[in-house]
């Protein structure tokens, strides 16, 4: 190591907000010219630690040091002017400007934005990025304007770049590209840092793994002498099995028929058109999609929340009657045993409310129940909470505990063990692991199987496509709206479905 | 020596008192400071006055509660559309609406039905009217998403208009400009005084208390208010038709306040005037924010409130300053105790200087 040199070193550092803990000793060297994967669970505290490093929180206690300095990082700023430079999970754009006007936004001096785009154009020949720099943001892919954002903080003359799950939103022909972009920035002795939860990522692209676990370090790996099971167990603090069960079906019946449905936005484009499929008992049916592809209106369709254009979904319940769905309310439909378990970005947005205590949020569904017309039951929601903090193992210190206190992964328990508590005969969940560590995830898909097993129908919404080709019996393939295929999640492979997502049919 | 800020946890209750006593005592002390510089008396006799102007007589206490229950009766009314994020800052003129509506029962049944019959009509017609003035806010926001902020106090407006236009065509004597007290000879359409006449609106103000207390806790109606305030999306998803809970809570929301406006013209003053409601409907909206939506809570804040500012005239009358003073005085005492609230979210924490010896 004595010809590396260091570009960060962080010593002894603690960061409390509150009562919680999310960073405490945490001793790092990062040196010039690697790429470190900063690997941990959920609440491991990686996000805090970098945004000590960028200039967003200042840390209670420690020192850092850049180049050999002490110094003290105040605001993004400073970090700038130490060459640290952060690309955030959320975006931190304007919709209506271009790539360009983004790029020089907030920079001191005279503005001259022709002088400014040969820059540009310089650092993007250097490292083979493709951006036009005329695009307005909001005309942009995710994985464009992700671009934007690193040529930004580029532009700014960061040698030191901090990308935050910067994976978890692109396909992985688009992964690949950027892992290009990193490599050659790398080779230009640029340090590189990079938060991610995808193992195989880990090992693609970095040299070095640092792991969190509970807000401490726990430990450095050379990427070339681990493997996923080390870094699991690390991360995790014990072993833990990496296999996702896929059963067999069960006796497999139609349990839920769409049939041309086409749901339209506000402005008029379609969001789905045409879409056609059915889900069946005992089997998941997994959708696959770039984000923003008609998942979340297709699941809505389904649930009653979305307005429809044409198109009909028929619910045929196990007795085999058949009820038609569309003009339905989300309340008729969730009685007939058709179930939503919806995480969306903002994961307490829909389906539980964050303020109020975990029974309160089981009541949310059968709060209109009880024997009173006009007061509501408590005590049934209250022994339902106390079941599902048991069966599912949720962390919470009591069943008063507001769930936004939860941590991400204890709230999607929550969700879903409402759900399932409810012997749902159809489970749609959507982005049911997104943000969820390893460990909670495995729970999440194990519950999930055991509604397959049970003989529900499940239509999984994911966005990892190796955990979708593991668990799903089928799959569907959404690609702008569009079903771009169906194929068998025993025997696709992963590079036919990436290019069924970016192009109708996958032909390249 | 250098200072930040971060969050802390929940409070435990007893420190939260704390600091909010420590915060009332810092605003009082400022108080008697100022009134020293200003009149040179010494501060007790200031606190003494404060204290007899709400407290001094029998009469005054009875005053001061009757105030306190219309104050009460107000915040409590806006609290429910509160808790739904329905910013009904509109309270003062559903106050009014309600206040006109029984006056013009009063003047134009009066002398042609028999008192009991009119107090029936004024009670229905004038929480119709209160709930009426919430109604059409409440109907943009579901039909067309308009901001109720600006809706319901463009509502204000109108009912102060209203009763503007009403005054000319119903003044006693005409040219006077002023209504005055409806009915002084037969009393027809005065509410029936119970031990006095200031004993009504406690009563009242108790029942809704309680009422309200219940409702938001522990019925189905509250419960679909929590969870439209907190998340329209979540509503959504379990089926509540949010914009029936809107309407509805707001027809409570301003069916309460023509409750309020009906104690204040058939209960206390026997007229109407455009500023019967006095600002209350705006004070309501801090009483209720200071309690946190707590109904029981709200009872100390809108005391809190109406004793300073009865107390605050008071100090203004004995010190031979003008009726802004209490003004000032509420505006310091409130400063202190929302100023508080920043230290029981944040606490302020000492860093060691970070050296480069390290």
């Amino acid at each position: 190591m004595s010809e590396k040199t260091t570009a960060v070193s962080l010593r002894d550092i603690k960061k409390t907000f509150g009562p919680v803990v999310a960073n405490e000793n945490v001793t790092l060297d990062i040196y010039k010219g690697e790429i470190l994967s900063l690997l941990g669970e959920n609440g491991s505290g990686k996000t805090t630690l970098m945004n000590m490093l960028s200039g967003i929180y200042h840390p209670d206690e420690g020192q850092i040091f850049i180049n050999g300095e002490a110094v003290s990082i105040r605001s993004p700023h400073d970090a700038f002017n130490l060459g640290i430079g952060m690309v955030h999970q959320h975006f931190k754009l304007i919709d209506v400007m271009t790539a360009a006007e983004n790029i020089i936004l907030g920079l001191e001096g005279k503005l001259n934005l022709k002088e400014a785009k040969v820059r540009i154009n310089e650092i993007c020949d250097k490292y083979g990025f493709e951006v036009d720099l005329d695009k307005k943001i909001y005309d942009m892919s995710v994985s464009e304007k992700q671009t934007v954002e690193i040529v930004k903080v580029l532009y700014r003359g960061a040698q030191i770049l901090i990308l935050d799950e910067p994976t978890a939103v692109l396909t992985p022909q688009e992964t690949e590209k950027l892992f290009a972009v990193m490599r050659n920035m790398k080779s230009d002795g640029k340090t590189i840092i990079i938060i991610t939860h995808k193992l195989h990522e880990v090992e693609a692209i970095s040299d070095r793994v640092a792991i969190l676990r509970k807000g401490a370090f726990v430990g450095e790996l050379e990427t070339a002498k681990t493997n996923a099971q080390e870094m699991t167990d690390m991360m995790v603090g014990r072993s833990v099995s990496l296999n996702i069960d896929r059963p067999e079906p069960v006796n497999p019946t139609e349990r839920i028929k769409v049939e041309g449905l086409s749901v339209r936005d506000q402005d008029g484009v379609y969001k789905l058109k045409d879409v056609s499929f059915t889900a069946r008992s005992g089997e998941i049916l997994g959708i696959a999609g770039i984000s923003g592809c008609g998942q979340k209106e297709l699941l809505e369709a389904i649930a009653g929340l979305q307005r429809v254009e044409t198109g009909s979904v028929s619910y045929i319940a196990p007795d085999g009657s058949v009820e038609e769905l569309i003009g339905k309310n989300p309340r008729d439909i969730a009685e007939l045993g058709v179930s939503l378990s919806f995480v969306p970005e903002d994961r307490l947005g829909m389906g539980l409310v964050g303020n109020m205590d975990l029974a309160d949020n089981m009541m949310l569904r059968s709060f209109r129940h009880g024997k009173s017309r006009f007061f509501t039951d408590r005590k049934a929601p209250r022994k339902l909470a106390k079941t599902v903090v048991k069966e599912l193992k949720v962390s919470t210190p009591s069943i008063e505990t507001p769930v936004r206190r939860l941590s991400g992964g204890n709230v999607q328990k929550v969700l879903v063990g409402r759900e399932i508590a409810s012997s749902p005969t159809v489970l749609m969940t959507a982005y049911a692991v997104r943000g969820l560590d390893i460990n909670s995830s495995y729970t999440i898909y194990d519950l999930i199987n055991q509604q397959k097993k049970n003989g529900v129908a499940v239509i999984f919404v994911g966005e990892d496509l190796d955990v979708l080709l593991e668990l799903s019996d089928r799959i569907l393939v959404l690609c702008g709206g569009e079903v771009s295929g169906i194929i068998d999640g025993r025997t696709a492979d992963k590079q036919t479905v990436g290019m069924m997502m970016t192009k109708k049919g996958g032909e390249a | 020596m250098k200072f930040h800020i971060s969050k802390r946890d929940a409070l435990p209750w007893q420190k939260s008192l704390f600091v909010h006593v420590v915060a009332i005592l810092l605003a009082v002390g400022l108080i008697a400071v100022l009134c020293m510089t200003l009149t040179g008396q010494d501060p007790l006799s200031v606190f003494e006055s404060i204290f007899s102007g709400a407290f001094g007589t029998t009469r005054r206490s009875w005053v001061t509660l009757q105030e306190l229950s219309i104050m009460l009766i107000i915040a409590l009314a806006l609290t429910p559309a509160f808790k739904m994020q329905f910013w009904n800052i509109g309270g003062e003129g559903q106050v009014l609406i309600g206040s006109l509506t029984a006056a013009s029962c009063m003047i134009t049944l009066g002398d042609k039905l028999p008192n009991a019959a009119v107090i029936i009509i004024m009670i229905i017609a004038s929480i119709a009217a209160g709930a009426f003035w919430g109604f059409v806010p409440a109907l943009f926001k579901a039909l067309w998403n308009t901001n109720e902020t600006l809706s319901t106090l463009m509502m204000n407006y109108i009912a102060t208009q209203l009763v503007a236009f009403f005054t000319i065509v119903w003044e006693v004597p005409k040219g006077s400009g002023k209504i005055g007290i409806i009915n002084s000879d037969t009393m027809a359409g005065w509410l029936p005084q119970i031990v006095n006449q200031h004993f009504l609106p406690i009563v009242v103000a108790l029942l809704c208390t309680a009422s309200l207390f219940v409702y938001l806790k522990y019925t189905k109606h509250g419960y679909e208010i929590t969870v439209v305030g907190e998340s329209q999306n979540t509503a959504r998803y379990v089926g509540i038709k949010v914009e029936k809970v809107v309407i509805r809570t707001m027809l409570l929301s301003g069916g309460m306040c023509g409750l309020a406006g009906l104690l204040l013209t058939g209960g206390i003053n026997h007229t109407v005037t455009t500023t019967i409601a006095g600002g209350m409907g705006f004070t309501a909206v801090m009483v209720s924010w200071l309690a946190k939506f707590n109904p029981i809570t709200m009872v100390f804040t809108s005391l809190l409130i109406v004793f300073m500012d009865r107390g605050a005239s008071e100090v203004a009358t004995s010190c031979g300053l003008n009726e802004s003073f209490s003004d000032i005085m509420t505006g310091i005492i409130l400063f202190f105790i929302i100023g508080c609230e920043f230290f029981i979210r944040y606490k302020i924490n000492r860093t060691k200087k970070s050296g480069k010896e390290a």
